[in-house]
């Protein structure tokens, strides 16, 4: 029975995303106002924060797109994400007094997005993968110092305020604070789209080629693969991918700044997607919703929590220590941090791996065991051999 | 130039000193020319006027380059031996400054500036073999506890590890320490200064300067002249086969993370001294500029990266003194992408392989 569903779905894959996709935004509608979830808070504040968290599972997406399956670290990804965002400022605000169709300006705000990638993928790509990370890492920082240092374009510290929310869609009404329904259903139906594109593309010539790249970037090479333009490819779908999610946030925020395009939200994402499991689409998109709701939902309600049940204060050695009173929201960022640490020690495929992802991450480990069991006339072939496979990512 | 993966030390090192010397003195020298001939456009102070300013901030240059170049020594050592980016090197200077104001404010109980002479050079001289040591075995900790286990993952694997510590220490620092700056004890005078030409030099700087090129010197020595550097160089030009040499991998690799800690911990006690404060995401930024002298340089060059240390600093401080600081992050960044673009071997680096 189950074997035969697999079958169903991989031969039909855009078909079970449509109803797996469905299934979830059903349950996301309906248990918000069934107790564990209602006590937290209501259910239009649960809509809210599912539409947030559906802005990182598009990112995490995006980046799991250049680092899951093309093997390039992105560390700058931010940067598209604000470039996205001011893209839909600069097009519909009282600061341009422009006010352009919102469901247009997703695919224009994703284009240009997708061109600064190019543009700063086209010279990086031709360099050694650890130069990739640290162009990326500049470019991020850099984006968001650009924004605030061009104060007569951009409005400096303030950023720009006062966006134009999307004009009513049929069958939705007019989006609004008090409507966050709205912005759950269209994000809902933009990261159904997305990853029914991912998927066909990871299954594809492209995403072969992303996959043979990403193993050993000189086989690819010998055999025909434009490295290049595959790995540009990559690099800017996932530029794209962000700036599209940078644009429904600017839309939903109402005001973009540079300070929401720190390195900290590319660490997040970055964090998502190991989490979720390099490679595996849907699985870094559980990792960037669950990460999501623990950052934003639990850890702020988590001394809320902890009064309620009347946990008591005690004295840990010097210290004295009321759990209500941590400001466990603080710590988010040690908690990626050891977390990231930790997946790379002992489960670099994440919770939910990737098949073919999970053998090549412990493909040192094998041969290691190989050395130690076998013919010891292979010895001098095994360390080459591995060092070829770390090589290649 | 002293790459890490050179054969031997170089021939006849007196007379490749002295030439190297010249060069130095010649570029610091075009370098105040330059700032003097810019800044009467920009800032409006006539030529005679200008002229004191460039000296100062040729002098603030050299001791911002020093910092820089301390660290990035760090980050190319590393690179040089087990070809990682290690994205903590620049929190672990941070951690440093941290370490030092707790030596000297907090151990040694000093707020202010200390006038008397001795009191001044054991209360520096002990915050270095105080902080340098703590720093070194952190640095080395690091290694053993996360990099080493992944010595042979695919390259990926390290790079993130190294994100993850980079954010762990920061953000330790951040629980601890609280954010926003905190204050570090300025005990070297700031008062002092040199009358030179018209221009009055600050002698913390001349000190910065002196004590950071007394510890690359001491480096370079350290690579080119014991065992252990030879070591050190061996493994940096390839490490299977000083392994068959019976070159101990594990305490080179160590060693080096060693090394590159004591000169973080100098940086972060430098930081302390000249700018009076120090917060948890002070190594980011210093980390990113850190790695652009390192790269300018050529990664994996001990010379290079002291060279660009050095370049980095006069750039951002003529940024700076021509009044936009502001961009400075920005034209570093240029730097960075233009060397990589057109030169990605560096300054003084020999071409690398570029699979990736």
């Amino acid at each position: 029975m189950l074997n035969r569903l697999r079958d169903a779905s991989d031969s039909h894959r855009s078909l079970t995303i449509v109803v797996a996709m469905a299934i979830t935004t059903i349950l996301m509608y309906v248990l918000p106002g069934l107790p564990p979830l209602s006590v937290v808070q209501g259910s239009n504040i649960w809509y809210d924060s599912f539409a947030n968290a559906g802005v990182f599972v598009l990112l995490a997406m995006g980046l799991n797109v250049v680092i899951g399956m093309a093997g390039l670290l992105d560390l700058g990804y931010a940067a598209f994400f604000a470039i996205g965002a001011y893209a839909y400022a600069y097009s519909n605000s009282p600061f341009s007094g422009t006010d352009l169709p919102f469901i247009p300006m997703l695919f224009v705000g994703a284009a240009v997005a997708g061109i600064f990638g190019i543009l700063l993928g086209a010279p990086t790509l031709r360099l050694r993968g650890d130069y990739l990370a640290i162009m990326t890492l500049g470019f991020g920082e850099i984006v968001p110092i650009v924004f605030l240092n061009l104060d007569k374009f951009t409005r400096g510290t303030n950023g720009i305020g006062g966006i134009y929310r999307p004009e009513p869609l049929p069958g939705l009404g007019a989006f609004s604070p008090s409507s966050p329904f709205n912005y759950f259903i269209v994000m809902v139906v933009i990261v159904t789209i997305t990853m029914i594109l991912l998927y066909r593309l990871q299954d594809s010539r492209i995403g072969r080629a992303w996959n043979a790249i990403r193993e050993d970037e000189l086989a690819a090479a010998a055999n025909g693969i434009n490295t290049v333009t595959t790995k540009l490819l990559a690099f800017s779908l996932g530029a794209t991918t962000s700036g599209l999610a940078g644009v429904f946030n600017a839309s939903k925020l109402t005001i973009v700044s540079p300070d929401q395009f720190l390195f900290t939200v590319s660490f997040t994402v970055l964090a998502m997607v190991i989490l979720g499991g390099m490679g595996n689409i849907w699985g870094v998109a559980v990792g960037a919703f669950v990460v999501y709701n623990i950052q934003v939902v639990f850890l702020k309600s988590i001394n809320g929590i902890i009064e309620t049940l009347g946990v008591p204060a005690f004295d840990l050695g010097p210290v004295h220590v009321n759990l209500a009173k941590v400001p466990f929201t603080d710590y988010q960022y040690l908690l990626y941090g050891v977390a990231l640490v930790l997946m790379m020690l002992l489960r670099p495929e994440g919770l939910f791996p990737n098949q073919r992802r999970r053998q090549e991450l412990h493909i040192a480990e094998e041969f290691d065991e190989g050395e130690q069991g076998e013919i010891t006339g292979a010895m001098g072939a095994a360390p080459g051999a591995a060092g070829d496979a770390g090589g290649a990512l | 130039m002293t790459s890490l993966a050179s054969p031997a030390a170089p021939a006849r090192p007196i007379a490749r000193g002295l030439r190297f010397v010249g060069i130095a003195i010649a570029a610091i020298v075009l370098y105040t020319v330059a700032l003097w001939l810019a800044l009467p456009p920009v800032s409006g102070l006539t030529s005679a006027q200008a002229f004191p300013v460039a000296i100062q901030q040729t002098v603030n240059a050299l001791s911002i380059g020093s910092i820089y170049a301390l660290i990035a020594l760090g980050y190319t050592m590393v690179y040089g031996i087990i070809e990682l980016i290690n994205f903590a090197h620049g929190d672990v200077f941070m951690v440093g400054a941290f370490v030092s104001i707790i030596f000297i404010g907090g151990i040694m109980g000093q707020t202010g500036p200390v006038e008397n002479i001795p009191l001044l050079i054991v209360l520096i001289g002990g915050a270095l073999l105080f902080t340098m040591p703590i720093i070194a075995f952190l640095n080395v900790s690091i290694e053993r506890l996360v990099y080493r286990p992944l010595r042979n993952a695919p390259r990926l694997a390290p790079l993130i590890t190294a994100i993850g510590v980079s954010f762990i220490l920061q953000n330790v620092a951040l629980v601890v320490a609280g954010s926003g700056d905190r204050s570090a004890p300025q005990v070297f005078p700031l008062g002092w200064h040199l009358e030179l030409g018209g221009a009055s030099i600050s002698v913390l700087s001349i000190f910065i300067f002196v004590l950071a090129l007394t510890l690359m010197i001491g480096l370079q020595v350290f690579i080119s002249r014991t065992r252990l550097g030879r070591a050190m160089r061996a493994t940096a030009q390839d490490r299977e086969a000083a392994s068959l040499m019976g070159v101990d991998q594990n305490q080179t690799i160590s060693l080096t993370f060693l090394l590159g800690g004591m000169l973080a911990a100098a940086a972060g006690l430098i930081w302390g001294l000249r700018f009076g404060f120090v917060r948890q995401d002070l190594g980011f930024n210093a980390g990113l500029k850190a790695f652009t002298s390192a790269v300018l340089g050529g990664i994996g060059n001990i010379t290079g990266a002291a060279i660009g240390g050095f370049v980095i600093g006069f750039i951002e401080n003529f940024a700076s003194a021509l009044g936009f600081s502001r961009w400075s992050e920005f034209l570093v960044f240029m730097v960075l992408t233009f060397v990589l673009i057109f030169k990605p071997s560096g300054l003084f680096g020999h071409a690398t392989g570029d699979r990736a």
